[in-house]
């Protein structure tokens, strides 16, 4: 008879770990953390780029740009005008991990930052499993996804704290309505907070800015 | 996706019990899934039997117990299933609600000869 010996351990433990220290670390340097994910396409680093031209001058911006093959975003965010901005190329890992952030910070002084964006790789489904210390996650969806994008990704949805509608210039050349995204997104995660944007027309990004601005003050108060 | 390089953290934790422990076999490694993790079983198993191959895990079980969403209402503190994602008190309709099952990813037993 073999015997029965309880284990109890989570299998990303590891990453748990790291992620926490990592959250330590931006919180004694009262720096705003947030992941940005979303699938393929939908506008994550042309969110990043409008955010930077918006935010330079105000605010001292680290951003880590994960892709599976090029550097590419990276390259884009430079342009934008990003003066702190890190490629990570994962090689054909579907997410980032803890480990991989905790290496890129090494090159900032975390002390001179007040607002550190995380890409994520363009993926619904991998990058909500791992922590990576952020203060929240942010989904970040496109008009020219399916309106029933939350239902199919309810964990993403379910852990995030911000959901981010883009491409609203594209509105009524597709089936997708906006009241049915906030419906389903707002069943799996009541607390959602939504803003909804173009990228190409700038629409709504000036509510996108105020809030982000709110939460770097909030951040700095904490004590 | 990612199930392979949960697999393989999985090995990893099992063979160092097994040396900690002095274990000859492990015959079976029993997990508790969570159904919002959108870890698939199907891919988790065959992950494991792929990277356990030619190793002394090649005849393990891999044993998965999906553990269904539950949630707590911050209203009204009431407990319930969640069905199908629907995050709403079933009570007292809010959707201001804690998740208390769900995300579970992890190693539960597992069964070994020394
Ligand atoms: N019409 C329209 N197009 C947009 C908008 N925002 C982004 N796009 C376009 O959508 C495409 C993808 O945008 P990206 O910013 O590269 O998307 P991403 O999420 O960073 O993509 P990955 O990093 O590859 O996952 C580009 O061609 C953008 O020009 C928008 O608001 N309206
Ligand atoms: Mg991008
Ligand atoms: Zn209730």
């Amino acid at each position: 008879m073999p015997d029965k010996i309880a284990i109890e351990k989570k299998v990303l433990s590891e990453n748990d770990l790291l992620a926490q220290e990592l959250r330590t670390k931006f919180q004694e340097n009262k720096v705003f953390v947030f992941n940005l994910v979303s699938s393929p396409g939908s506008g994550k680093t042309s969110l990043l780029e409008k955010t930077l031209g918006l935010l330079q001058d105000k605010l001292n911006i680290a951003l880590v740009v994960g892709d599976v093959q090029t550097e590419n975003d990276a390259d884009r965010l430079i342009q934008a005008g990003g003066k702190l901005v890190r490629p990570i190329v994962t090689g054909g890992s579907c997410h980032l991990d803890a480990n991989m952030i905790h290496k890129s910070i090494q090159q900032f002084n975390l002390n001179e930052i007040d607002l550190f964006v995380i890409e994520n790789v363009g993926n619904l489904v991998c990058p909500s499993s791992y922590d990576l210390g952020e203060d929240m996650k942010i989904v970040l969806i496109s008009t020219t996804e399916g309106d029933d994008k939350p239902l199919k990704y309810p964990g993403m949805f379910r852990k995030s704290s911000v959901m981010v509608v883009n491409k609203t210039d594209l509105l009524g050349f597709s089936d997708f309505e906006l009241h049915k995204v906030k419906e389903n997104a707002r069943q799996i995660n009541g607390q959602l907070e939504i803003f909804e944007l173009s990228c190409r027309t700038g629409e709504g990004l000036d509510t996108w800015i105020d809030w982000l601005l709110e939460q770097v003050i909030l951040k700095k108060k904490e004590i | 996706m990612h199930e392979l390089s949960i697999a393989s953290s999985i090995v990893k934790t099992v063979l160092e019990e097994v040396k900690n422990r002095n274990l000859k076999t492990v015959t079976l490694v029993s997990m508790r899934i969570g159904a919002l993790t959108d870890v698939v079983p199907d891919s988790l198993q065959f992950g494991f039997e792929a990277i356990t191959k030619d190793t002394i895990l090649a005849k393990t079980d891999l044993h998965i117990e999906t553990i269904s969403v539950k949630g707590c209402c911050n209203n009204c503190q009431h407990n319930f299933e969640v069905f199908e994602f629907v995050f709403i008190c079933p009570n007292c309709e809010s959707n201001d609600i804690k998740m208390s099952h769900g995300n579970e990813l992890e190693i539960a037993y597992i069964e070994a000869e020394d």
